[in-house]
């Protein structure tokens, strides 16, 4: 299957790779897929407490080249956007952006499941005063 | 020396034509264009001689005659006319048929037609290193059984069946045995009554010959095996395929196993030697990766390794350059990996973390090299980005944590 240039592109140099500590009460943490299923994505966010934006993001994917891209593009575009402009990222602009083949549309997909996973930690740690870990959720 | 790109080591999935054979078949599209069944000029005649001499180098390469090679496009069909040609033919006798779970598609989806009609089949399991054993076809033999069919290799994970123990089993029950041999003719020795084979398929795109072409053995004694046409018309091939034989072809697959006859020994040390160094170049550099299959009752050029933490679709974009597959489905809208590993008892995760060498005659040292180095490269790039890797890192047992399948 031929894949586009920006797909290569994210793959060969990933935007964003690495983790924040999810104990951190400004980080929300998103882990979505399973092993089994081949796609494995952790996407985490880092909010400013006083702006209210995000400043920083960052990834780690088991899964195709696709998945790769996909979740490092959505940490691309995650920077600077409010929690709930986070929220408005759909899997169509990314299948868009990145020009994923129909099989692939599951990895854009998963990018989103994993951006909404990573702002309900956010918020569910700005309600709760304990700390927590995130699970899996997807 | 560079090593020129992309490089071919998908040698399971088909073989490059060998010149030798490509040159072979030359004449056979020009001057001698002939239809093999002209029975009355010389073009007839030119083209029939080539295909009993062809018939004879390709029954020399299992020890069988000329006479009991059935020509057909490749082995699917060779497969679909042993089971469901026997299945037709002996179906007084009986309607059990046995096979097993690692079987290429060409034999399960036959059975699961044959089952569709009536037929009774045994899927035998495999032990972890892929292997079914004469004990479980003695233990599943019925007095209703018409066929056993073992693969001699298995196309993914390389893994040889004892079937000389199954073949000499079903001799002695009077049961018909039909192996698929794409795999191992010309890369291992095969005898078929060394075997007790009835019925053998052949492909010779699997052995540097031409696609399009494929054989089915069909003993002609002890017993003399019938089976029921699937294709019906002129007569050709002792009534068993009829269609008229495409010349160019037939006369490629007897080149090229005549070559495989001649040089198997010395170019199964050579794909042996090649493979030991390619898996020693990964194995030995990463830790936790795992072959797949027999470590040694397997083809000299196959090596199936799961990379665990790292998928393989995924990998396999890091190594583009070169030509391997993968156990992982992720294209598929099942995103079901391997049902080869999975009947091994391999865990999906590292089904999908599978990628298949396989080495031929035309792959060198220089190559293994280029591929272990890039692959060693590759799985611990792509391991830094996996979050199963990080949390295995930080003692976390990925298996504890409760997944959510999507």
């Amino acid at each position: 299957m031929p894949y586009s240039d920006k797909i290569l592109d994210h793959y060969n140099n990933p935007r964003n790779v690495g983790s924040f500590s999810a104990a951190d009460p400004t980080v929300g943490t998103g882990l979505v897929g399973a092993p089994e299923c081949g796609d494995v994505m952790k996407l985490q966010i880092k909010v400013n407490p006083v702006t209210g934006l995000i400043e920083d993001a960052k990834f780690k994917t088991f899964g195709c080249g696709s998945a790769i891209a996909s979740s490092s593009l959505a940490t691309e575009w995650l920077k600077g956007k409010t929690v709930e402009e986070a929220l408005g990222i759909r899997n169509t602009q990314i299948v868009e952006e990145l020009a994923l083949p129909p099989v692939k549309v599951h990895c854009s997909v998963l990018a989103e499941d994993a951006i909404k996973a990573a702002v309900k930690n956010f918020q569910e740690k700005q309600t709760q005063p304990e700390p927590q870990t995130a699970g899996a959720a997807g | 020396m560079a090593v020129k790109l992309p490089i071919y080591m998908d040698n399971n999935s088909t073989t490059r034509t060998d010149p030798r054979v490509v040159e072979a078949m030359l004449p056979y599209f020009t001057e001698k264009f002939g239809n093999s069944a002209s029975r009355n000029h010389p073009f007839g005649w030119e083209a029939e001689a080539a295909v009993e001499e062809a018939r004879d180098q390709i029954a020399g390469l299992i020890g069988a005659t000329g006479k009991e090679v059935i020509f057909t496009s490749g082995a699917t069909e060779a497969t679909n006319l042993a089971l469901k040609g026997a299945a037709a033919m002996y179906r007084k006798k009986g309607n059990h048929l046995i096979t097993q779970a690692t079987e290429h598609k060409a034999t399960l989806d036959t059975c699961k037609r044959l089952e569709r009609d009536g037929y009774q089949v045994t899927y035998l399991p495999v032990d972890k290193h892929g292997q079914v054993h004469a004990e479980q076809v003695r233990e599943a033999l019925t007095d209703r059984t018409i066929l056993v069919s073992i693969m001699a290799a298995n196309n993914e994970i390389g893994t040889l069946h004892p079937i000389r123990d199954i073949g000499r089993l079903c001799k002695e029950k009077g049961v018909l045995f039909h192996t698929d041999a794409v795999q191992a003719a010309g890369k291992v020795p095969l005898d078929v009554n060394d075997v007790g084979a009835d019925l053998v398929s052949l492909s010779a795109h699997k052995m540097y010959g031409p696609k399009g072409i494929g054989c089915l053995y069909v003993r002609k004694k002890d017993p003399r095996v019938r089976l029921e046409p699937q294709i019906d018309g002129g007569g050709h091939e002792r009534g068993m395929r009829s269609g008229t034989l495409p010349v160019p072809l037939i006369v490629g697959f007897g080149a090229a196993a005549d070559l495989a006859r001649r040089e198997m020994a010395e170019e199964s040390k050579r794909t042996f030697a090649l493979r030991e160094r390619l898996r020693k170049g990964i194995m030995d550099k990463l830790p936790e990766t795992y072959l797949n299959g027999h470590p040694d009752e397997r083809l000299p050029g196959n090596a199936n390794i799961s990379f665990a933490y790292v998928e393989g679709e995924g990998l396999m974009m890091g190594i583009k350059d070169v030509a391997v597959s993968s156990g992982s489905a992720c294209t598929s809208a099942s995103l079901e990996p391997s049902y080869v590993l999975r009947a091994l008892g391999v865990g999906d995760e590292l089904a999908h973390s599978s990628i298949r060498f396989g080495i031929g005659r035309f792959n060198t040292e220089e190559e293994v090299d280029f591929v272990a180095d890039l692959v060693v490269r590759e799985v611990s790039r792509l391991r830094e980005m996996s979050p199963l890797y990080e949390m295995v890192q930080q003692g976390i047992d990925i298996r504890k944590i409760e997944w959510a399948a999507h």
